[in-house]
């Protein structure tokens, strides 16, 4: 079945994007990650104009969040305390991070760097965390115990703070920092920023995997609202019949996906995103180390 | 009696527009886009008018060109720098036509010659206007080359030779194939009739295409009452996200 999307100007068809939709819900329930780095690439190879991709899937991850985030709610996964103070680092990064975007867009570069950004945190974020898993599974098998709670510099930070739900007592700079540095990379990026929120809340700041989802979840309700808005507002490039078709499969997947990473041990939900991160990256390196198909591009407007 | 004649052969051709004239048909002058709008075909159709004999030579030949707005586009080339490939250079094209598609009744070069087509912009390439490419590229031809090659591919930009058919020199038809990928505006449709490669007259109209319904509610509100249409998305999105886990709830009971 055809649908004229009325702000990307393009006929698509509506079950792929309940398909897609349904799939990357999945993902985003079980890792607590938003998405929008699977699906905006995806969006670009259907043939919706790169703008409207963008603002739209901060839109859909709005909706899959809130749905894995009523989930892990039930659970008590969420650390509420930490989640607000991530979210805090995180709105005045992303307001950051769109001047930035503004700036190399008018240079013409924005393209290259967004899939810089994409290859090297990617790259990064998927390598560390797949060794560290493998090693962490290797380490289950021999019965060693998992180390924990190592005391390192950030334990010497002032501003304590007791996370209960994380069972930690850091300091907030830490945290705060995190969150800054995910919204520049987020607004930038056109994301919600949890692949590396995930990560970051693991290694640097020590949470326990199965809380880091839902709290992570719980920033990005908040980052990808304020994204949307702004992109609504600014570029009038949110397209609600996409988001309506992407979002009905995106809540359904993202149930599902919550249930699997429930039944899943940490070690093996680390290790799968790291593989779906390191693919991820893969692809985007390798568009731009092979000589593309068209080496020309059309891009509306002067420069 | 041979003087009559002459003069009058010379009378015709000194007022060659007069001699012939299009009297013009569409099967519709409205597109609507509506939900499921999937491209659509217009047919095109017209007779000739004429008040004197049709002229034995050369042949009359029918050009019918359709182009939606024109806007400023962007054309980068990527190079190899580094290793990677990135955007370098960059032209300007002043103004190219959204959707362009050029019918003939016979080849295009049969049908008209170079300088009609450099007077009426009839051809693909005449019908981009790109006046300044920086000095720095040479080459700036190729990137209207290019915009035509990719435009073409996705069917925006259509050259239909010879699919105008002509009955008796009198009677001409034939459909475009509007892409499902369509924006909005006045589509100016052309109708050029030529002898000998020479534009002997010509007729212009409109076909409007529209957003109708849904589609022309939400592109009104998104552009008029932004703030309202954004928050109506995240309210859309806030009740799925709610609605979904609240359903699950329920069966997992």
């Amino acid at each position: 079945m055809q649908i004229y999307l009325p702000i990307a100007e393009v006929s698509v068809n509506a079950f792929l994007l309940l398909g897609l939709g349904g799939i990357v819900g999945i993902l985003s329930g079980m890792f607590g990650v938003g998405g929008g780095f699977l699906m905006t690439p995806l969006l670009f190879f259907i043939g919706i104009p790169p703008a409207v991709a963008v603002a739209t899937e901060a839109n859909q991850i709005v909706a899959s969040s809130f749905s894995g985030v009523l989930a892990h709610f039930k659970r008590k996964t969420v650390d509420l305390r930490m989640g607000t103070v991530l979210l805090i680092g995180g709105l005045f990064g992303a307001a950051l991070g769109v001047m930035v975007f503004n700036y190399l867009k008018a240079q013409g570069q924005v393209d290259l760097l967004v899939k810089l950004c994409y290859v090297v945190f990617l790259g990064v974020i998927g390598g560390l965390m797949f060794f560290e898993s493998l090693n962490a599974i290797r380490n289950v098998k021999k019965g060693k115990a998992p180390k924990r709670k190592k005391h390192n510099w950030i334990h010497g930070l002032p501003l304590k703070m007791r996370f209960r739900v994380s069972g930690l007592y850091i300091s907030v700079i830490p945290p705060l920092i995190v969150g800054v540095a995910v919204g520049i990379l987020a607004a930038i990026m056109g994301v919600g920023g949890g692949f590396i929120m995930v990560p970051a809340m693991i290694y640097l700041l020590g949470m326990p995997t199965k809380v880091v989802v839902g709290t992570s979840l719980f920033q990005i309700i908040f980052v990808t609202a304020f994204t949307t808005m702004l992109h609504a507002t600014t570029n009038y490039t949110v397209d609600i019949v996409l988001a309506v078709l992407l979002l009905l499969g995106g809540v359904v997947g993202a149930q599902i996906g919550t249930r699997i990473g429930v039944k899943m041990k940490a070690e093996q939900l680390r290790i799968l995103l790291a593989l779906m991160v390191l693919i991820v990256c893969g692809k985007l390196a390798l568009e731009l180390l092979l000589e593309p198909a068209e080496l020309y591009t059309i891009a509306a407007g002067g420069h | 009696m041979r003087s009559l004649i002459a003069a009058l052969c010379l009378s015709l051709a000194s007022l060659p527009a007069m001699a012939e004239e299009v009297v013009l048909g569409l099967s519709s002058d409205t597109v609507s886009i509506n939900t499921n709008f999937d491209g659509s075909e217009i047919l095109i159709f017209g007779a000739v008018k004429r008040e004197a004999p049709i002229p034995a030579e050369p042949p009359l030949e029918v050009i019918v060109t359709v182009a939606g707005p024109s806007e400023t586009k962007t054309v980068r080339r990527k190079e190899k720098r580094f290793g990677i490939w990135v955007n370098t250079d960059a032209v300007e094209i002043d103004s190219a036509p959204s959707f362009y598609a050029v019918s003939t009744s016979a080849p295009l070069n049969e049908a008209l010659s170079f300088t009609e087509d450099v007077r009426h912009k009839i051809s693909i390439p005449r019908a981009i206007r790109s006046v300044g490419a920086p000095a720095s590229i040479a080459d700036s031809e190729t990137f209207t080359q290019a915009l035509i090659r990719i435009k073409s591919k996705s069917n925006q930009y259509q050259l239909n030779q010879s699919t105008i058919s002509v009955d008796e020199e009198t009677l001409f038809r034939t459909a475009i194939a509007l892409p499902a990928a369509l924006t909005e505006g006045d589509y100016k449709t052309r109708i050029f009739l030529t002898r000998g490669g020479n534009v002997v007259s010509q007729y212009e109209t409109s076909i409007y295409v529209r957003k109708v319904g849904l589609e022309r509610w939400l592109f009104t509100i998104s552009r008029e009452q932004s703030f309202f249409y954004g928050l109506l998305s995240l309210a859309i999105a806030i009740a799925a996200g709610w609605g979904a886990s609240a359903v699950f709830g329920l069966l997992r009971r």
